[in-house]
């Protein structure tokens, strides 16, 4: 299956006013790699998922995510955001943003890859290794290899 | 200290596992082991049972409802919320072993206490919790869902019997006289299954309509059963099963009915509960659970069942129909109403079977010799019709405030009310005995007493719709159980909307838990 998360998805320093503008940015590169069909759909079910409860993660992480049915294939953009992005943690803003995307349907396989992911989220040593990444390739590569292996 | 875990948040595919992740690594840190059922979109990998009775707690980090709770009943726990467990894991810990630590000890007055009526034992740290009356809800409710397929089996059965067979099915099958021709019993008892070679009996002389009949009539017999033993599951898990089963069996036999059956399967579950907290030497546990706990559970609510229960409702029932006998050179209207009171009240317990008994006892004589006993007759039938058809009503106008399960109930409840089969009531009545059971009571009474003030006569003691023919006046017949119906259907509609939100709250929850799309 297709990888989770390639260098194109990767921004290493991102620049955002707000977590809607963070958002927008990663999910217009996973839409430019055509795993988003509409964006403006796809930004929509996000950010219903948004209000439900704030994505912001204790240890500076952001982690908007949605399944949408404008989503293609499963995937993850990731962005450092060195000056920090508020997500409505309580710790503080995030550093780090993970867009989570998942096709509407389909079958379990690629969530168990998101359940993956979402347990490495809160081991500080996974943060670290990401923030220490010296380029988009290998935090693409160290990613999928943490997650999904293949 | 071992944990059990559960976690769930509406998208399924982030808070989940992070929850999970941190109630793990949050409990390695500390030197306790916590095992998590992710309930997420992946799918849920249910925890082993081994891990379930194994753990002394259980942490509910779960924004959605819990699947398969009652496999952690009777547990200390707390229920947080997923976020709580994504940000704060260590406090949500703390919380858990507080509340394993606040538990009644086992063995004590307050364990006991406890497993009679448990109060939340919820840490002061949780943000949710659960009252005694909501645990009360969720235990019937068990018994009531595994109970439901019960009530559409046998009442489907008995209606087909009828339908096939005619209401003479009755005679052909337990004996008696109908149209001038003498009938053998050969099924047994209305209870029972013809035993041995008895089927060929069964089938010469009330043919495939009968074989139907009685299948129904063996399936209603688990009704009772199988709502106090799931009852008493739901409160103690495994080990309520055996009384559970044995006291409803009991309720049955000793003519106590559904309310019986909601008496042994609530102090089953207790007795259970209370069993299997208590602390044994290390050679016996071993024999606790197959030997030690069925045998002595059995024997505690089958004592109950007989000198508690049954004796006193034995007595209750002759008192009753003395009573009612004394009744009927009175004020006929008013007799129909209290009859459709009776019928209504424990739809199969005593009071019902009075109210039957007293109406099918008179109409043996009237028939012979004239008097009331036909029009008795009629009102008690009808009477008895108004309580499904009231509940088919109500889940038919009102669909949020019933869970799935019940409004398919209704949808049978039909056909079941049509047919005189009153227990199709029941698996509401046991869910909501204070809202269900007062409004069938005033329908059925209202019902009573019309046709008593009508005057329809009826010469048959049971088959519903089927024997409309032998109704004088069916017309206003018609009418008067109409008349019931709404009233029971909106008296009901009325009770359950009190509480509206957090009834749909419920029946919507319930769903979630067994898996019903909303």
């Amino acid at each position: 299956m297709t990888d989770l998360i390639t260098a194109e998805l990767v921004v290493l320093d991102l620049v955002a006013t707000d977590k809607a503008d963070a958002t927008r940015q990663l999910a217009q590169k996973l839409a430019d790699a055509g795993r988003v069909t509409d964006l403006d759909g796809f930004l929509a079910d996000v950010a219903a998922r948004e209000a439900q409860m704030a994505t912001g993660m204790p240890g500076g992480i952001g982690l908007p995510h949605a399944r949408s049915e404008h989503v293609t294939v499963p995937s993850l953009g990731l962005a450092r955001v060195p000056a920090g992005v508020d997500f409505g943690a309580p710790d503080g803003p995030a550093t780090l943003v993970f867009l989570i995307a998942a096709p509407a349907g389909g079958g379990s396989e690629h969530l168990t890859i998101l359940a993956a992911l979402a347990r490495r989220l809160v081991r500080p040593a996974f943060r670290q290794t990401i923030i220490d990444a010296p380029d988009a390739a290998s935090v693409a590569k160290y990613v999928q290899g943490e997650v999904g292996g293949q | 200290m071992k944990f059990v875990a559960v976690t769930s948040c509406p998208t399924g595919i982030a808070h989940t596992y992070m929850a999970a992740e941190n109630l793990e690594q949050t409990g390695k840190d500390l030197g306790h082991e916590v095992q998590v059922e992710t309930q997420g979109s992946a799918g849920t990998v249910p925890l082993s049972d081994d891990i379930i009775a194994a753990a002394d707690g259980v942490i509910y980090a779960a924004d959605l409802e819990v699947k398969g709770k009652a496999r952690f009943a009777g547990k200390p726990f707390v229920d947080v919320g997923v976020k709580k467990a994504v940000h704060d894991p260590k406090a949500v810990l703390a919380a858990a072993i507080a509340a394993v630590e606040n538990a009644p000890k086992a063995g004590t007055a307050e364990a006991a206490a406890a497993a009679a009526a448990p109060a939340p034992r919820t840490a002061s740290a949780s943000t949710r919790k659960v009252g005694v009356g909501t645990r009360l809800r969720q235990w019937l409710m068990t018994g009531v869902s595994y109970m439901i397929p019960f009530v559409a089996a046998g009442g489907i059965l008995i209606a087909l019997g009828f339908l096939f067979g005619g209401e003479e099915v009755v005679y052909k099958l337990y004996g008696g006289e109908f149209e001038g021709v003498t009938y053998e019993n050969v099924a047994g008892t209305v209870a029972g299954f013809p035993a041995g070679g008895g089927f060929d009996a069964v089938l010469a002389q009330a043919g495939f309509a009968g074989i139907l009949f009685v299948l129904g009539q063996v399936a209603f017999f688990m009704l009772v059963p199988i709502l106090s033993g799931f009852i008493a599951f739901g409160i103690a898990d495994r080990p309520g099963l055996v009384p559970g089963i044995v006291g409803g069996m009991l309720a049955n036999l000793v003519g106590a009915g559904f309310l019986g059956g909601l008496v042994s399967g609530l102090a089953a579950g207790a007795i259970a509960y209370y069993m299997t907290r208590l602390k044994v030497p290390k050679g016996v546990r071993g024999v606790m659970p197959v030997v030690v706990i069925p045998l002595v559970s059995t024997i505690l609510i089958g004592l109950l069942m007989i000198f508690v229960v049954g004796k006193p409702v034995a007595a209750a029932q002759s008192a009753l129909e003395d009573w009612l006998s004394g009744l009927s050179g009175g004020n006929a209207v008013l007799l129909g109403a209290i009859l459709g009171l009776m019928m209504a009240f424990d739809m199969g317990g005593p009071l019902n079977k009075a109210a039957y008994l007293f109406a099918a006892g008179g109409l043996t004589i009237a028939i012979t010799e004239g008097g009331p006993g036909l029009q008795i007759m009629a009102a008690v039938m009808a009477a008895g019709m108004t309580p499904p058809l009231g509940m088919a009503l109500a889940t038919a106008v009102r669909k949020k405030l019933w869970t799935e399960a019940e409004r398919e109930n209704g949808l049978a409840c039909w056909l079941l009310g049509a047919s005189f089969i009153t227990e199709g009531a029941i698996p509401f009545a046991a869910a909501h005995p204070l809202r269900v059971i007062p409004s069938c009571m005033v329908g059925s009474a209202a019902t009573g007493a019309l046709v008593m003030a009508f005057g329809n006569e009826l010469r048959a003691p049971h088959g519903g719709i089927f024997v409309l023919p032998l109704i004088s006046n069916p017309i206003l017949y018609l009418l008067a159980i109409a008349v019931g119906m709404v009233i029971t259907a909106a008296l009901v509609i009325v009770l359950m909307s009190l509480d509206k939100s957090k009834t749909e709250e419920i029946a919507h929850a319930e769903d979630v838990a067994e898996g019903v799309p909303a």
